[in-house]
């Protein structure tokens, strides 16, 4: 028991330290876990993710608007790709990782069940859900898990582009015909609760935060990544001429921050138990394409054999 | 890794971004095969123009040091510092050296 | 459909063949059977999009009436579009999209590449950069043609049925007409007897690894060209442009 005790302050020690830990560190085995769950969790928000743009690809209303969010959705695959890497170096295969989502038992970011109804849904998420998901990005770039920070490094450098999209998106809708500043409001006002609660619980109600701060993988709380997020969100609003959807928004003066209204937490954990407009939709289509993919994959392992074999007889 | 000899194997990919520079792990993928592997690395790691040149090697034939050794392996090193240039004493005259 | 501007047509073909095939490619965004797999077939999508932007605005250009990409792509109707059929084929199962990738991406390489030689700088141009992705494209997908075709029985059955269905839909790719001829006779398009030629013995090498059988040339579908589509192509129509349809005159 010693013998752990000392390498848990070792360990203690290195991340205090700034150092990173690499994979074949020794590691807590709750710290492990933990990472093993939020990275996953990550990459398969990424690969939901894309579900609800995807479906706009076909029907994006330019050529340009349909190139960049092509782009834009094979990156957070390319983002999913990254972070299941980082997973597989904590010793659990992807496919497990997969299976875990498929059967439901893994989660991913709540926000991806919530339906993509307009255009301006495109923008919305741009701006804000990627808005919000890059605070927590830039701060994972500082993440104590050597694989996991190199892989938001790289997230973080190609989703730049992500934001400031969606941004565009609802400026050019904002200032466009009546109808289109309708649609980009209405997106404002359905997006915008749904990406507060994307930072997670507050942070009393908060149980794995603490020791996760001070694992350093995560570096500052949910409370107060949300209110910068505000806070730099409400001024981007103002300057395209939208209005974000809460009455008891006001500046406050003393605290220098923007005081907000309440979040309805029921509907952020009835959603996560699966009871969010699109949680089917999403399992089911993820379900789908791995289930029609096995052929496709037996194939080319079947071929990869045939030819290694063949090589060999040679 | 993939225990399941159906599964895609894993990959470590490294990429050469500019030519006279090291080739430089930037991550892991899977592919069936190394022509797969490399044209996989090259939509999943280059899409911004960061490839010169791909290498590709499975993760199961990589081996790698024991963090318990890097002091016994690593420490040694410490103490020979006549290995550096800054160890020797030239006359200040003395020039290109 | 006058003969007044065959440059205009035949860049608009060109345009329309890969606009429609990108499109088909984009709807696997999401789906795809495994990340990677994704990821490359977005970046095929990607390639072909822009190569019909290219060629798109070259034809609002070359028309001269003002009309932009956006123009050509949202505001024509089936009956004005005027790619093969090839291209507007459902998707099916993987084995069907590559199938037919393979199939236009067979034929699409050796024609950019004697577009390069075309008396049409702009085409010449556009074609100079199309030949790197198209080069990779035809690798691409001649290799999922024989890890198919010599995979598993699944695949090697799936492959075929995808070969025997989309064959019908090849002829389309070397048809002349008046506006080529006249395209061929100006230098500005090749002699597309070589270009089938290229396609074909491709078709043969890349077949005969992958231990699939070559379909019989029996029926031709043909039509596209000329605007008469397979019904598919007013579906795609329909969800590409119900956006801007629906909010005429508005930017985006």
């Amino acid at each position: 028991m010693t013998d752990v005790k000392n390498l848990e302050e070792l360990f203690q020690a290195k991340i205090d330290a700034e150092q990173k830990i690499e994979p074949k560190d020794w590691m807590p085995d709750e710290y492990r876990k933990t990472l093993v769950r939020q990275i996953s969790q990550h990459a398969h928000s990424e690969v939901v993710g894309m579900l609800p743009e995807g479906n706009w690809i076909t029907r994006a209303p330019s050529l340009k608007r349909k190139a960049i969010l092509l782009a834009k959705v094979q990156d957070e695959a390319g983002h999913g790709l990254y972070l299941y890497s980082a997973s597989e170096t904590l010793g659990t295969s992807r496919e497990k990782t997969i299976d875990d989502l498929l059967s439901g038992k893994a989660k991913y970011s709540s926000i991806f069940n919530y339906p993509t109804l307009t255009w301006a849904d495109i923008g919305a998420i741009g701006w804000l859900v990627d808005g919000a998901a890059i605070m927590n990005q830039v701060m994972l770039c500082r993440t104590s898990y050597g694989p996991y920070a190199r892989a938001m490094v790289r997230i973080c450098k190609e989703e730049s582009f992500h934001q400031r999209q969606g941004y565009e998106i609802m400026a050019v809708l904002a200032q466009g015909t009546p109808e289109q500043k309708e649609m980009a409001q209405d997106a404002l006002n359905r997006w915008w609760w749904p990406s507060l609660m994307m930072f997670g619980p507050n942070d009393a109600d908060s149980p794995h935060s603490q020791q996760s701060m001070t694992w350093k993988i995560k570096r500052q709380s949910n409370d107060e990544l949300r209110q910068i997020f505000i806070d730099r969100t409400v001024q981007q609003a103002e300057v395209i001429g939208l209005s974000v959807p809460d009455p008891l928004l006001k500046w406050n003066e003393e605290r220098g921050h923007y005081d907000f209204g309440p979040i309805d937490w029921d509907e952020f954990w009835n959603v996560v138990k699966g009871n969010g407009p699109c949680n089917k939709e999403r399992l089911d289509a993820r379900n789908k394409a791995h289930a029609e993919g096995q052929w496709v994959r037996d194939a080319a392992v079947a071929h990869a054999a045939k030819r290694a074999k063949r090589k060999e007889a040679a | 890794m993939s225990e399941n000899p159906n599964n895609w194997p894993l990959w470590e990919v490294f990429i050469q971004s500019k030519r006279g520079l090291d080739h430089k792990h930037v991550g892991s993928l899977h592919a069936a095969d190394a022509e797969m592997a490399i044209e996989n690395a090259r939509d999943v790691y280059t899409r911004r123009q960061e490839g010169n040149s791909i290498w590709v090697v499975k993760s199961e034939h990589i081996h790698s040091s024991r963090p318990e050794d890097a002091e016994s392996l690593f420490d040694p090193a410490d103490d020979k510092v006549y290995r550096h240039p800054t160890f020797y004493t030239v006359p200040e005259r003395a020039k290109y050296i | 459909m006058a003969m007044s501007n065959p440059l205009f047509q035949y860049t608009l073909r060109l345009g329309d063949d890969l606009l429609i095939l990108s499109h088909r490619l984009s709807e696997w965004c999401g789906h795809g059977p495994i990340l990677e797999e994704d990821i490359a077939l977005t970046n095929r999508s990607l390639d072909h999009l822009g190569e019909a932007r290219n060629l798109l605005t070259y034809a609002g250009q070359v028309e001269g009436k003002g009309r932009t990409e956006d123009d050509l792509a949202y505001r024509r109707m089936e009956r004005q579009f005027t790619n093969v059929k090839l291209v507007e084929q459902p998707n099916g199962d993987y084995a069907h999209t590559m199938a037919r990738s393979f199939l236009f991406d067979a034929y699409h390489l050796p024609l950019m590449q004697a577009l390069l030689k075309s008396k049409d700088e702009q085409l010449a141009a556009i074609a100079g950069k199309s030949v790197k992705e198209a080069t990779y494209h035809l690798r691409a997908s001649s290799e999922w043609m024989v890890r198919f075709g010599d995979g598993t029985a699944e695949s090697h059955q799936r492959a075929q049925a995808a070969l025997d269905d989309l064959w019908t839909f090849t002829g389309e790719l070397f048809e002349s007409d008046d506006v080529l001829a006249q395209m061929t006779q100006a230098g500005i398009a090749p002699d597309m007897a070589a270009v089938k030629a290229a396609w074909s013995k491709t078709v043969d090498e890349v077949l005969a690894e992958a231990t699939l059988k070559r379909p019989a040339d029996g029926f031709m579908a043909t039509g596209g060209r000329k605007g008469m589509h397979t019904e598919h192509m007013g579906y795609i129509l329909a969800e590409m442009q119900h956006v801007t349809r629906a909010y005429p005159g508005a930017e985006w």
